[in-house]
């Protein structure tokens, strides 16, 4: 049996949880979404100018949120990854937990597949909890939302933590809703501004 | 002030050209070589320093860092370079982050490991087959100018940078160290 049926968590829909968060956003909060579907949701539950998409390298939303973090430590970040994403790069989640940023709050996006590419199974699907991971890694604030309102539970309980936080969610294996344009100078720029990094010429 | 500043090693030389150009963010994988520079940046506040588990990893911290406005730069060597491709590809170069490189070289002037000095030939390739910039820095009377400028640039341009620290200018390092 894996370890995925063993959780006591509903299967939830990525993009209904991306569109529940950019709700809960009302200042300004930076959000990072991982490549492919987890971008393409959080495109199209409406853009945002503190909105960064990733195009590629997998596996960093992450590592950028905490770059994010570091800058700006009054303002809180949101990152968005997939399961397979942070397979990836799992060695970040103790990076994060050593620095400890308290405004950073992570989500894992977990269908158990490579949804995008043909819905393979990934090789942590029937073995391994990224929970248990990211606790091992040292990030003590990790829990699996056992249902949306479990989600926006974790969300609100993040931005009065005392260090990072990582919420853990089941998804199903719907493809992304919208496609962000790809358009990499434009996004990084805009979301510059959005940061109040940079202003509009 | 040319001979102050030639009485400078080579990592006192790579910290004071970071903190003239407000670079404090240096997240890095170690080298025996970078030791003394890794050592004097973690004694200095000034710096936020921290070894990061892959090279991929530091990559993303000093985009995010840069894109929230404040100034980052890596450390590694040239095995570590080697896992960068990918990163540099997707998101430095085409999203014009000016990503300040230090790598360690390996694998060449008394290497002593086949895989680091095979590795080592594919360094060059990739930087310019991206058309990065890069500057491989062998004499210490020019060293402040190459950092020094190229930090300015890469900034100025948005554009990353590879600096690329020879044996001839640290010593590099040999089987009996």
């Amino acid at each position: 049996m894996s370890t995925a049926l063993a959780r006591n968590t509903k299967v939830m829909n990525r993009f209904d949880l991306t569109s529940r968060l950019v709700a809960k956003l009302k200042n300004e909060e930076a959000v990072v979404g991982g490549i492919g579907n987890t971008n393409f949701d959080l495109w199209a539950a409406g853009h945002r100018q503190q909105n960064f998409y990733m195009l590629g390298s997998m596996g960093l939303a992450f590592p950028i949120a905490l770059g994010v973090a570091l800058a700006q430590p009054q303002r809180r970040v949101f990152a968005l990854e997939g399961d397979g994403s942070l397979l990836m790069q799992l060695g970040c989640l103790s990076t994060i937990a050593t620095l400890a940023p308290k405004n950073l709050t992570m989500v894992i996006m977990d269908n158990g597949i490579y949804q995008i590419t043909g819905a393979q199974p990934t090789p942590a699907a029937a073995s391994a909890d990224l929970i248990a991971i990211a606790l091992a890694s040292g990030l003590a604030n990790s829990a699996w939302a056992a249902d949306e309102e479990d989600f926006e539970r974790l969300i609100e309980q993040s931005l009065v933590a005392d260090g990072p936080t990582l919420i853990g969610v089941r998804i199903d294996d719907k493809p992304g809703t919208g496609s962000t344009p790809r358009d990499p100078v434009q996004i990084r720029e805009r979301f510059m501004q959005g940061l109040g990094v940079r202003q509009p010429l | 002030m040319a001979a102050a500043e030639t009485a400078l090693s080579w990592h006192q030389i790579v910290l004071q050209t970071l903190k003239r150009n407000d670079i404090r963010l240096v997240p890095y994988v170690p080298d025996r070589v970078l030791t003394p520079l890794i050592r004097n940046l973690h004694a200095d506040p000034f710096f936020n320093v921290f070894a990061t588990a892959r090279e991929e990893e530091a990559v993303g911290i000093v985009s995010g860092a840069w894109m929230g406005g404040m100034r980052g730069a890596m450390l590694m060597q040239t095995s570590g370079f080697a896992t960068l491709a990918n990163v540099l590809a997707s998101i430095v170069v085409p999203s014009q982050i000016p990503l300040i490189m230090f790598v360690s070289e390996r694998g060449t002037l008394g290497e002593f490991n086949w895989g680091q000095s095979l590795v080592c030939r594919t360094m060059r390739p990739v930087l310019d087959s991206l058309a990065m910039e890069h500057h491989t820095c062998t004499r210490l009377d020019e060293f402040e100018f190459i950092t020094d400028r190229s930090i300015k640039q890469a900034i100025t341009t948005q554009a990353p940078v590879a600096l690329i620290l020879s044996p001839l200018l640290t010593g590099g390092k040999t089987l009996d160290k």
